[in-house]
């Protein structure tokens, strides 16, 4: 309800900039969006590349019970979305692996574990019998009443977790690509993919703290793969991820200033509509590329 | 407490009534569901249903309705969009990502729209609440289960050789896309169906858990689709039992809490047995 009814935007974006960062808490809400949206981009480029995405949901949905843990035995929410997220992919990481066709033996363990976190999660609120506007926070995200040491603690965190990607970056993108080989050249895949895993949910931790647990994958898996449909080349698309990330989270925060729904609504469809865009034309290229192909061949 | 006593109670005999048909349906397609490796698309039409029944509840309908003809439209939706009636993780994951996001904005619309608005009607549809059933809704919920089972059961055959081997089955002239798609809008009245009893974050648990189980048991496929059944009923039953005994634990906990530990136990069971599995698919 905050301030929508009273004012509007102006449509000036200079004046409407100057209105929302007049705001301490706009302010830190676009400090803290822009330093989760690069870290989720980066780590969301390498989730999409690896076809991780059940992982990554499930990383992401593992904060909840963090979250709400913490808040049942009264340590601050932070310290529970890390613990969760990070042992998560521990757990995930540990999950034996076996040749191509076993995907789905996994993907049932990686779908057991969010269920239960999930269950733990809502265990924890039932026994905490909090007032119920908090577990929507938790799942759906705010953006309100970010202080300025948790954008410290966020800015921190993804420093971290870029500084580890570009020391992981050029290995891990000959592992995601061709496991066989880079095994073979003495890549070290495996414990490759279980930092990998750490990282990302460490990344999740910070975002979901913003987006909330269940929106949190938006973020991770939009941009990335808007990017990467636009584009094979890896710097550039990894680039362009991260632009997107950061002009969605922008203008999601500008949207859930003057609006009454909540930020992950307009976080998810601003992020929506490039992918679907970009699908449709790339959907569009090829099928044009198969009909020169067909009348190539019939004449 | 006795099993009897417990079943006096009119609330947790519809509970049991509506958690076995349910449980059983969940079973049976959760074992395809590992099986063709799908299981995140279970993931995310259980949370399609999430939206289907916020934007039923944001219109003033049934809940039902927007559960079933969210969860079935989009099921058939993701088949159509990849090939083989299979959809990229990726394209499933943007698409549900959005309408999660959407559900979030019917969720406001509701809460904040309708003054008769339940307030926990969010959590409620997210984490289930299966001893609120009233007797009619068990006996639907039940006549849906065992709807859902038989067209299971029926396609079973068709399904498995589809699955298994789908380039023969097609030249064998099984309609291999068709199954696809059929199957995924079971999975979709599955998922919505479950949605009532579990909740929509939890059904995963009773998708993937005991067809998960079943199929590190045996890998025989008709034996696993039964286990996976009896294995899904029981950790249902359990579940139920354990939150009446334990009013302190919720009842979607506690089913899905059963059906992980079930794995749990399978899981440590067939790696100490060092056995090497020779994968199913």
């Amino acid at each position: 309800m905050l301030l929508a009814d009273t004012l509007g935007p102006s449509w000036n974006i200079i004046t409407d900039i100057q209105e929302l960062w007049s705001f301490p808490f706009m302010v830190n809400a676009f400090r803290a969006g822009s330093v989760i949206a690069v870290a989720a981009a980066v780590m969301g480029w390498f989730m999409v590349l690896r076809k991780q995405t059940f992982a990554g949901h499930t990383l992401a949905v593992v904060g909840f019970p963090g979250a709400a843990g913490a808040t049942l035995i009264g340590v601050g929410a932070a310290y529970g979305y890390f613990a969760f997220c990070v042992v998560a992919a521990l757990v995930i990481a540990a999950i034996p692996r076996g040749g191509q066709g076993d995907y789905g033996h996994e993907s049932a363990a990686t779908g057991t574990i969010q269920a239960f976190a999930l269950a733990c999660g809502f265990l924890f609120i039932a026994l905490y019998k909090g007032f119920l506007n908090g577990v929507n926070a938790l799942l759906f995200g705010t953006f309100l009443g970010i202080t300025d040491d948790q954008v410290l603690v966020l800015l921190g965190v993804t420093t971290v977790v870029l500084v580890v990607m570009a020391a992981l970056g050029r290995p891990l993108l000959f592992a995601s690509i061709d496991p066989t080989v880079a095994a073979a050249r003495g890549v070290p895949v495996r414990a490759l993919s279980v930092m990998f895993l750490v990282l990302l949910g460490a990344a999740v931790a910070e975002a979901s703290q913003i987006t909330g647990t269940l929106l949190v994958f938006a973020l991770l898996v939009m941009p990335a793969a808007t990017a990467q449909t636009l584009t094979a080349r890896p710097a550039l698309s990894l680039a362009l991820s991260v632009a997107i990330a950061l002009a969605v989270t922008w203008l999601g925060l500008g949207a859930a200033y003057y609006s009454v729904y909540p930020i992950g609504f307009f976080v998810t469809t601003i992020a929506f509509i490039p992918y679907a865009l970009a699908q449709l034309v790339r959907r569009g290229q090829r099928v044009r590329h198969r009909r020169t192909q067909l009348a190539g061949s019939s004449a | 407490m006795t099993v009897l006593d417990a079943l006096g109670h009119p609330f947790f005999a519809n509970a049991m009534l509506a958690g076995t048909g349910i449980a059983a349906a969940c079973g049976l397609v959760g074992y395809f569901l590992v099986l063709r490796a799908q299981i995140f698309t279970g993931d995310a039409l259980s949370h399609v249903a999430f939206t289907g029944a916020l934007a039923a509840l944001a219109f003033g309908l049934d809940p039902r309705i927007g559960l079933f003809a969210a969860t079935i439209a989009i099921a058939v939706l993701m088949g159509t969009l990849g090939r083989k009636g299979v959809a990229d993780d990726v394209v499933i994951g943007n698409i549900f990502a959005w309408i999660l996001g959407l559900g979030v904005f019917f969720l406001t619309v509701y809460t904040t729209s309708r003054s008769t608005a339940n307030g926990s009607a969010g959590v409620t549809v997210l984490f289930g609440s299966i001893f609120g059933i009233s007797s009619n809704d068990a006996v639907t919920a039940a006549v849906v289960g065992a709807t859902v089972c038989v067209l299971t059961v029926a396609l079973a055959r068709p399904l498995l050789f589809a699955t298994l081997d789908p380039a023969v089955a097609a030249a064998r002239g099984v309609p291999v896309r068709l199954l696809g798609l059929g199957f995924l809008a079971l999975v979709g009245a599955c998922t919505a169906e479950a949605t009532q009893a579990v909740g929509a974050l939890l059904l995963l648990g009773l998708l993937a858990a005991p067809a998960g189980a079943a199929s590190r048991l045996t890998t025989r496929p008709y034996r696993a689709l039964g286990l996976s059944v009896v294995l899904a009923v029981a950790d249902m039953w359990a579940g139920l039992g354990l939150s009446y005994a334990v009013p302190m634990l919720p009842p979607s906990f506690a089913i899905v809490a059963v059906a992980a530990g079930v794995f749990a136990v399978v899981l440590a069971g067939s790696a100490a047995r060092g056995r090497t599995r020779t994968a199913v698919a």
